[in-house]
């Protein structure tokens, strides 16, 4: 999907309401780009401005803008017009309802078919451990399980232009599979993350700290070089993780 | 005057989302006043007392709480008068889910937690189903899915109404609110409510203790559906 889209964070105040050292930042499709920073240093709120598409309405005054422009009110509320899609730090669904009935609902939210319904669960099962079932109710899914669902669910029911993803590492799948799921081609993404891959897949990274956008590091060519040594050791380091995970013994592994 | 008729299940963050919306009214020109309608007990007062706007304690006590909103509405606007106000927010107990307090002439506003599970809509009845915005809070506890979710629900049920996803901590939504509240009509005399109370005059109501079914009169319904009048 390609779309001519521009995403721009104006910047606000942080939490001593001192303005953000970063004044504007501007996001085009194709882009990844990474918010790093300590943790409770504003990285998810940022995340939050720009899902709600915050107009100097939120707590730290961000604005943000789409082309250019003040958005219109139904493309900040109205998912059938959502042009963005978040996965949240939350493992867990509160709904009491089967998983075939919520994506059906769901997809309907997003103005699309029941049709979408398997798909999601055949993705989500790619990504996790036990397998997913339509009849299972969300709520006695597993953490793991659940962000499976969530990013699966994202993939293809909230396939939107801009892909807002918040410590995906930290959800016990396959970071970088799910990466690749969510971000297609095309699309605007903002990842928060710690995770060294993650960080340096980015073409460059927000540095956030007491709740103020503090510094953009720009990927080096010589950081690309250490990404890919990164992807290495983190590949072995999952193959590792996997193998205990089926019950068996590394020795053969490492 | 204005009206604001805010209503929800206890606990869903009325209070937080009110403190904000009433924060940003005053910054915007307007002076609202608060009437918070309760049971037994409230301490809302001193909550809204801060703000320094008027506040009004109403407790409802042996009476259902949503027919003494009802019952006192005119002399609340006349009390807000009196106090100069041009904005009466009223904060309902909310709690049986069968009455909605709103009167025609007045800005309805439904507040609902999101993390109550997408079938809550369903079973709030006239308090979702007659209001002019609905207000959902907690959503940042949930996945947006599940937002979007309960949201197609929440349509389902009142198809017009306005959808504001708001959040009591952070004060989110609450700028759009307090816009709504100020491009709301006039309040009027002789206002009419938008839905019927049900219909509940029995022995329970004037006091009865027994159980026993032998001991009630009046308008009754059973389990299976059957409603009879039994009496002079």
């Amino acid at each position: 999907m390609t779309t001519d889209i521009k995403l721009t964070i104006r910047g606000g105040i942080d939490k001593n309401g001192l303005p953000d050292k970063i004044t504007e930042i501007n996001i085009i499709p194709g882009d990844i780009v990474g918010i790093v920073g300590p943790t409770g240093s504003g990285k998810s709120t940022l995340i939050d401005d720009i899902e709600q598409l915050a107009q100097g309405d939120t707590p730290t005054e961000r604005i943000v803008l789409i082309n250019d422009e003040k958005p219109d009110i139904n493309l900040r509320v109205d998912p059938r017009q959502k042009l963005i899609a978040q996965l949240s730090q939350n493992m867990h669904f509160l709904a009491d309802m089967t998983v075939r009935e919520f994506l059906a609902m769901h997809a309907r939210s997003r103005g699309k078919g029941p049709e979408l319904v398997e798909k999601v669960i055949e993705l989500a099962n790619s990504l996790t451990g036990e397998p997913i079932y339509e009849d299972e109710h969300l709520t006695v899914l597993s953490g793991g399980q659940s962000r499976s669902l969530m990013t699966a669910d994202i993939a293809v029911i909230s396939d939107s232009p801009i892909v807002l993803i918040d410590e995906i590492e930290n959800a016990g799948i396959k970071k970088q599979d799910a990466l690749r799921l969510l971000t297609g081609e095309g699309k605007i993404v903002v990842v928060v993350t710690h995770d060294p891959v993650l960080a340096l897949m980015a073409s460059r990274r927000i540095v956030m700290k007491n709740g103020g956008m503090c510094d953009i590091i720009y990927t080096s060519e010589a950081e690309k070089d250490i990404c890919n040594k990164v992807i290495e050791v983190d590949d072995w380091f999952m193959s590792l993780r996997e193998t205990i995970r089926q019950g068996n013994s590394v020795e053969e592994v490492a | 005057m204005k009206l604001a008729v805010t209503a929800g299940t206890p606990g869903s963050g009325k209070t937080s989302i009110l403190l904000h919306t009433i924060k940003a009214l005053k910054r915007r020109g307007n002076n609202p006043a608060v009437v918070k309608v309760d049971c037994l007990w409230t301490d809302d007062d001193t909550r809204f007392g801060r703000l320094g706007v008027p506040v009004k304690v109403g407790l409802s006590k042996d009476m259902c709480p949503d027919h003494f909103t009802i019952y006192n509405t005119d002399d609340m606007i006349e009390w807000a008068k009196g106090e100069g106000a041009d904005v009466l927010i009223n904060e309902t107990a909310g709690l049986c889910l069968r009455c909605a307090p709103y009167p025609d002439n007045c800005l309805a506003i439904c507040v609902i937690d999101v993390t109550t599970g997408p079938n809550t809509p369903l079973k709030v009845g006239p308090l979702l189903t007659t209001a002019d915005i609905v207000v959902t809070t907690k959503g940042d506890i949930v996945s947006q899915a599940e937002r979007e979710v309960f949201r197609e629900r929440v349509l389902e049920v009142n198809p017009d109404c306005m959808i504001i996803e708001a959040n009591g901590l952070t004060g989110k939504g609450a700028i759009e609110l307090a816009e709504l509240i100020e491009m709301s009509e006039e309040t009027s005399e002789d206002m009419m409510l938008r839905h019927t109370p049900p219909l509940a005059i029995c022995t329970l109501c004037t006091g009865e203790m027994h159980v026993s079914r032998k001991y009630h009169m009046g308008v009754l319904r059973h389990l299976d559906g059957f409603t009879e009048y039994r009496g002079e």
